[in-house]
């Protein structure tokens, strides 16, 4: 009776349940990942996994959070984080709130611990904060007792972009231990590349950053990676290649000569692709400056996965916003 | 931790069930038996494979369901357990369902397995079907398909265990969480 396993004649799907996991998630708060363990990031992949497929139903919506309050606390300008958060809180049931900072009390000279007490004071359960402050969500969660999402504080971390990023990869590459993964671009400045090499590094990946010295710093060694001023020497021993945005607006041109020199030595196009691995990941957290960092060919083509980035940012949104609601200690 | 059904006691409960399945769906169409993790999902899994077997001229759907976001639970457990996916790639509009369990007791999880399955479509029936009915319903609701009943007293545990996740199978009594 025991000799034949259901599993072998069912059919290839549904999957037999494993052994249920004995890990049990109890954090109220996300606030980056220098914090997490590696099988607590492991866990909250594994979470989005699951909310994949609640956006692909017909209605694409599950009651977790029913009578719960999200606000999402925008001191610092974004529109596609804010407006993932905010599907993502829809997409469970929860009310959402949004705050920005433009046309505020916090023009008025309030600080930012007053203006989140008195949101907190309204009965919010969540609070989505992006800061350009690093280190305000850490401050903010000592004092408050909803939880906490960090969405974006200054230079230090943006997890949620991290996660996202390690989801992708896992789903198109199988795994993520073992990858050689390298982050392009202004390293020096960049809360998604902190992120990202925590996590990558926490789970086994090899990172490398690459850029003009005056976007790497040298100390980003301490971390855990390597750094190379040449994309060009490491291109053929890559499975992902990260790019980030060049951020115009807040240094202009100054930190490299011009847009036309570092796009030829550092942006990603069809010639560099072909000196590539065939599968190689082509990756770019948005906004794109199109013929900067990427040529149009490379992010719409195979290898690219910027709207598949896109589109798991949502799964992964829903799982934080999910576990931290219900990881109360 | 008491044993209430042996191996053999659970394998008959299991048979009983199946016919009472057999028996429930036929002039049915579309029929899929869906299952609510996790071990709801197994006997599914087993009811399924042994109705493809010996009913070969059916055409039997099979699906997995995850309740977690729609239990009236949510906020009073502490720590979550990883939630799984719901595994529906069947249009289930108009289809004879038949929800299978392991236990049911208060009618807690047939009440958000309802709502669940409420959120992919509008079947034509849905019957429940659990191995162990042990009373202690909190809700109106009611299995149409039993393999065995059992009274267990409001303060303990009926947990029912099968190979595939626990190495043996048999009913077990257990002082309560």
């Amino acid at each position: 009776m025991a000799k034949k396993a259901s599993s072998s004649s069912t059919g290839s799907r549904p999957t037999p349940a494993p052994a249920p996991k004995p890990f049990v998630w109890t954090r109220k708060d996300l606030l980056g990942l220098d914090e997490l363990s590696a099988e607590e990031i492991r866990h909250l992949l594994d979470t989005a996994e699951s909310f994949r497929e609640v956006s692909t139903r017909s209605i694409k919506k599950v009651p977790a959070l029913r009578g719960k309050v999200v606000a999402l606390l925008f001191f610092e300008d974004s529109t596609r984080t804010r407006m993932s958060f905010e599907l993502a809180a829809s997409r469970l049931s929860a009310d959402t709130i949004v705050f920005t900072a433009k046309g505020s009390s916090v023009a008025k000279g309030e600080t930012t611990l007053d203006t989140v007490r008195n949101i907190e004071a309204m009965g919010v359960d969540v609070l989505v904060v992006r800061h350009a402050q690093p280190g305000a969500p850490h401050l903010l969660a000592r004092k408050v007792r909803a939880s906490i999402v960090n969405a974006g504080d200054g230079a230090h971390e943006h997890p949620t972009q991290a996660l996202l990023d390690m989801f992708t990869m896992r789903q198109r590459l199988g795994r993520i231990e073992g990858l050689q993964v390298a982050i392009i671009g202004d390293i020096a400045h960049s809360r998604v590349a902190r992120s990202n090499i925590i996590g990558l590094k926490k789970l086994g990946a090899e990172v490398v950053v690459v850029g003009p010295p005056t976007l790497v710093p040298s100390a980003i060694t301490a971390m855990g990676c390597r750094v190379s001023h040449s994309l060009d020497d490491i291109l053929g021993e890559l499975d992902v290649i990260n790019m980030l945005r060049i951020q115009f607006e807040r240094f202009g041109t100054n930190l490299f000569p011009s847009v036309r020199e570092y796009s030829r030595l550092f942006g990603m196009n069809a010639d560099r692709l072909g000196r590539c691995r065939k599968n190689v990941l082509i990756m770019h957290p948005g906004p794109i400056n199109r013929g900067v960092e990427l040529t149009s060919d490379v992010a719409d083509g195979p290898n690219s996965c910027i709207l598949q980035q896109v589109t798991n940012g949502l799964a992964v949104r829903m799982a934080v916003l999910y576990l931290v609601t219900q990881g109360q200690p | 931790m008491k044993r209430l059904l042996t191996t053999q006691q659970v394998q008959r409960a299991i048979g009983r069930l199946y016919k009472a399945i057999l028996e429930a769906m036929d002039d049915h169409r579309l029929i899929a038996l869906i299952g609510i993790r996790t071990r709801g999902e197994i006997l599914a899994a087993r009811i399924v494979e042994k109705l493809r077997r010996e009913r070969g001229d059916l055409d039997i759907h099979h699906g997995v369901l995850d309740i977690t976001f729609y239990r009236d639970d949510l906020s009073r457990r502490r720590g979550v357990p990883l939630v799984r996916a719901t595994e529906i790639d069947f249009d289930i509009d108009d289809a004879f369902i038949v929800l299978v369990d392991d236990v049911v007791h208060t009618g807690r999880s047939v009440r958000a397995a309802l709502d669940a399955l409420h959120d992919f479509g509008r079947p034509k029936i849905i019957r429940l079907a659990v191995l162990i009915d042990r009373g202690g319903r909190e809700l109106p609701i009611a299995a149409d398909l039993v393999g065995r009943k059992i009274s267990a007293p409001n303060s303990q545990r009926v947990q029912v265990k099968l190979r595939e996740t626990d190495g043996e199978e048999g009913v077990f009594l257990l002082n309560r969480f």
